[in-house]
């Protein structure tokens, strides 16, 4: 995390806000994989929700310095909110989508103030406390979450009133992709602007930023805000896309999951997350195919083998690899 | 070019309408076509074993009835859910229906889990076999849905009935804060107390990560004549060690329950503290009938170490249901499939056992056991039975 942004030691002006060719051709491979693999349709729909939400945790993780192990208390509470709505007879999926991606914004404003304040070690500490509160909190208030049982009955309406969600999960991968696509434009936009930049100031020196004029407690907290709707988004999206919503929305493996799943692909690229979230998921779903007992074993190889190996996530070691043999340089 | 090597148009205009045939026509079963049993278990994690002891039924059956059924052949396909996330649960059944084109779901460990599938059965018109989630409501959530396991009323009211006629007055009830302890929780309760019984607090511990001690200790302040105890199989452990520590049993106090604190899995690893605690079950690895000890010997010979618990015969059951329904229909769809389960009544380790037609879930006697050491090894020794009890626990 220390390591200098892709634009860090260039000239100074603002990163170029350009799309590349690789990343066009990366998005279109989203969309062909719909058309390559009709059958995992459903695992890709969850594959892009977990990739949406590690995108969220990277705004505020890989370019803010903020480290969060509590970063499902805002994810579920978007998966329960559009959950609630639902049984309750508002099933409209995308304005339940931007009512989830609201609460997570309020929640998300309101705990920002307790998280930018302190250094890492205190950020860790209330981000795992505010996510083990929200778990237990949804646990106690079974009559309006379900509890332990949790929360079926969500019924959703047809969505743009025309696609309902089918068992092969077409609409849900469809779906999935275009808020990825819409919400990853929005925070590429985010870190690619003056603010962003500002950010990616604070997380290498905190002290000086506020030298240069730069209120570093505000910047923190919009991003933190920002990045809690994102994650509203995404719980709604998962709860809207499976009609059903558990406790473990809210449990400290799928925050620790998460900050695995960036790491892995790379934190503060944005991509990384999206490409973290696919291999763990993807390795997590073909090991277990091979052998349903004892799969853990070889995901957690895969995991020591990259963090030792390539630095940087697996984004990191493919820029090693271009640079050493005459990629462009950068 | 060798001109022969080229495929002559006829052949590809029979081979394109062979193709087009076999689009045309793929919902059909014909009688080659494999049954394939969708098994979705947590085969890790805290509820690993469950998943453990279905899978190691279910291949024990189709060893020993061989491995096709009317001339279909049967494969198992068996994904591990993790145990704790419904949407995983909930997408591998939608890929086992939509990928793997299985005949019929099984398994489900835990009730949320079972929940989280059902609509996919409902859609899909899919049989779904519940085999261990023991929440009473199940069934209701599908028309697909037949239960060969247990239900939590079913094994709780006898125990209530017999406390009551004990000398056992108050009672402090401990349960797992998820829907089978409130199920048990509730029947319990209201049997006792209808019965004349006190009960003096009812205390619920979370799912996850749970500490007894504290709870225990509220119980032996409480000094109660006996401890009311559910909690998920698996966790007993932990409770008895608690209950051992604490004392409770060298102040008098009983434990009282549903079988799954004294689980046969774990019952030898609890040893001696577990022994005196009265239970009512649905099955116990020391059922004395020719049945189960055959069942027991090949298990036991299968999987050396693992003494068969009660979720190992909701697999085994669950097995023979989906097998005898195919026999009598074996080419029949989802809808046909359940017909052909309701009503069905065989004799199956833990005993003789019926599937309700009405509500697809299972009748069945409930023993009265007490947990006694023979041979050195605890064993949970059935002293009374309850004929034909009901899924709503009704005697």
């Amino acid at each position: 995390m220390s390591e200098p942004g892709p634009a860090g030691a260039v000239a100074p002006r603002l990163p170029t806000d350009r799309w590349r060719a690789a990343e066009i051709v990366f998005w279109l491979a989203l969309v062909a994989a719909f058309f390559l693999f009709p059958q995992h349709r459903v695992l890709g729909s969850q594959i892009l929700i977990t990739a949406l939400f590690a995108v969220s945790l990277d705004l505020i993780l890989g370019y803010a310095g903020i480290v969060s192990l509590g970063h499902a208390a805002y994810f579920g509470l978007g998966a329960y909110v559009a959950g609630i709505l639902a049984v309750h007879g508002w099933g409209e999926p995308i304005s339940g989508l931007l009512i989830a991606g609201l609460a997570g914004a309020l929640f998300g404003f309101a705990t920002s103030i307790l998280v930018v304040r302190g250094s890492d070690l205190a950020q860790l500490m209330v981000t795992l406390g505010i996510g083990l509160m929200m778990y237990e909190l949804a646990n106690q208030l079974s009559s309006i979450t379900g509890g332990a049982d949790g929360l079926s009955g969500v019924a959703m309406n047809k969505l743009l009133g025309a696609f309902s969600f089918d068992l092969a999960g077409s609409t849900a991968y469809v779906y999935s992709v275009v808020v990825l696509f819409l919400l990853f434009v929005v925070a590429r936009r985010i870190v690619a602007s003056p603010f962003g930049l500002s950010l990616r100031g604070v997380r290498e020196n905190r002290k000086r930023m506020p030298a240069i004029g730069a209120p570093v407690t505000r910047r923190l907290i919009a991003v933190y805000t920002v990045s809690a709707a994102m994650a509203g988004v995404a719980g709604g999206l998962l709860t809207q896309t499976t009609q059903f919503v558990g406790l473990d929305v809210f449990g400290f493996p799928r925050s620790a999951d998460l900050m695995i799943m960036l790491v892995l692909g790379g934190a503060g690229r944005l991509y990384g997350g999206i490409v973290g979230a696919a291999v763990f998921m993807l390795a997590h779903h073909w090991l277990s195919d091979l052998n349903p007992i004892y799969w853990q074993f070889w995901l957690g190889l895969l995991l020591v083998v990259v963090v030792l190996f390539a630095r940087g996530g697996l984004l990191g070691a493919i820029d090693v690899v271009r640079g050493r043999f005459g990629g462009r340089e950068r | 070019m060798n001109p022969s090597f080229l495929p002559s148009r006829r052949k590809v205009l029979q081979g394109l309408g062979a193709a087009a045939a076999a689009t045309a026509f793929p919902r059909y079963a014909y009688a080659a076509d494999p049954l394939k049993i969708g098994l979705i278990l947590p085969m890790t994690g805290p509820f690993a074993s469950t998943g453990r002891q279905i899978t190691a039924a279910c291949k024990l059956y189709l060893q020993t009835h061989g491995d096709s059924v009317a001339g279909r052949k049967v494969e198992l396909i068996i994904k591990d859910d993790t145990g704790l996330a419904p949407e995983t649960t909930k997408r591998i059944a939608q890929e086992m229906v939509v990928q793997d084109r299985i005949t019929v779901l099984a398994g489900f460990g835990l009730t949320p889990l079972a929940f989280a599938a059902a609509p996919v059965a409902t859609e899909a018109k899919v049989p779904m076999i519940v085999m261990a989630a023991g929440t009473e409501v199940i069934p209701q959530r599908s028309p697909f849905i037949v239960r060969t396991g247990f239900t939590l009323p079913q094994n709780t009211a006898p125990v209530a009935l017999w406390a009551a006629q004990n000398n056992i007055k108050r009672v402090f009830s401990l349960v797992t804060d998820y829907a089978p302890g409130h199920d048990s929780e509730k029947t319990f309760v209201n049997r006792f107390k209808a019965a004349g019984g006190t009960i003096i607090e009812a205390v619920r511990t979370p799912l996850r990560n749970p500490d007894y001690a504290p709870f225990l200790q509220r119980a032996k302040d409480s000094k109660a004549d006996a401890l009311f105890v559910f909690v998920p199989s698996g966790e007993g452990l932990a409770v008895m060690k608690q209950f051992e520590e604490r004392g409770l049993k060298q102040t008098g106090m009983k434990m009282i329950g549903p079988g799954d604190v004294v689980d046969d899995d774990i019952l030898v690893s609890i040893g001696a503290p577990a022994v005196g605690v009265i239970t009512s079950m649905h099955y116990s690895a020391a059922h004395d009938s020719p049945e189960n000890k055959a069942y027991v010997a090949a298990m036991t010979k299968a999987n050396p170490g693992m003494r068969p618990n009660f979720h190992s015969v909701g697999g085994w059951d669950g097995m023979h249901l989906i097998y005898e329904a195919v026999k009598k229909q074996p080419n029949g769809n989802g809808q046909q499939l359940v017909e052909a389960m309701k009503g069905m009544k065989w004799t199956s380790p833990r005993g003789p056992m019926m599937i309700d037609p009405a509500t697809r879930d299972v009748i069945q006697n409930v023993y009265l056991r007490e947990t006694r050491m023979v041979n050195g090894e605890p064993w949970n020794i059935e002293f009374a039975k309850f004929e034909n009890v009901k899924p709503s626990g009704d005697l």
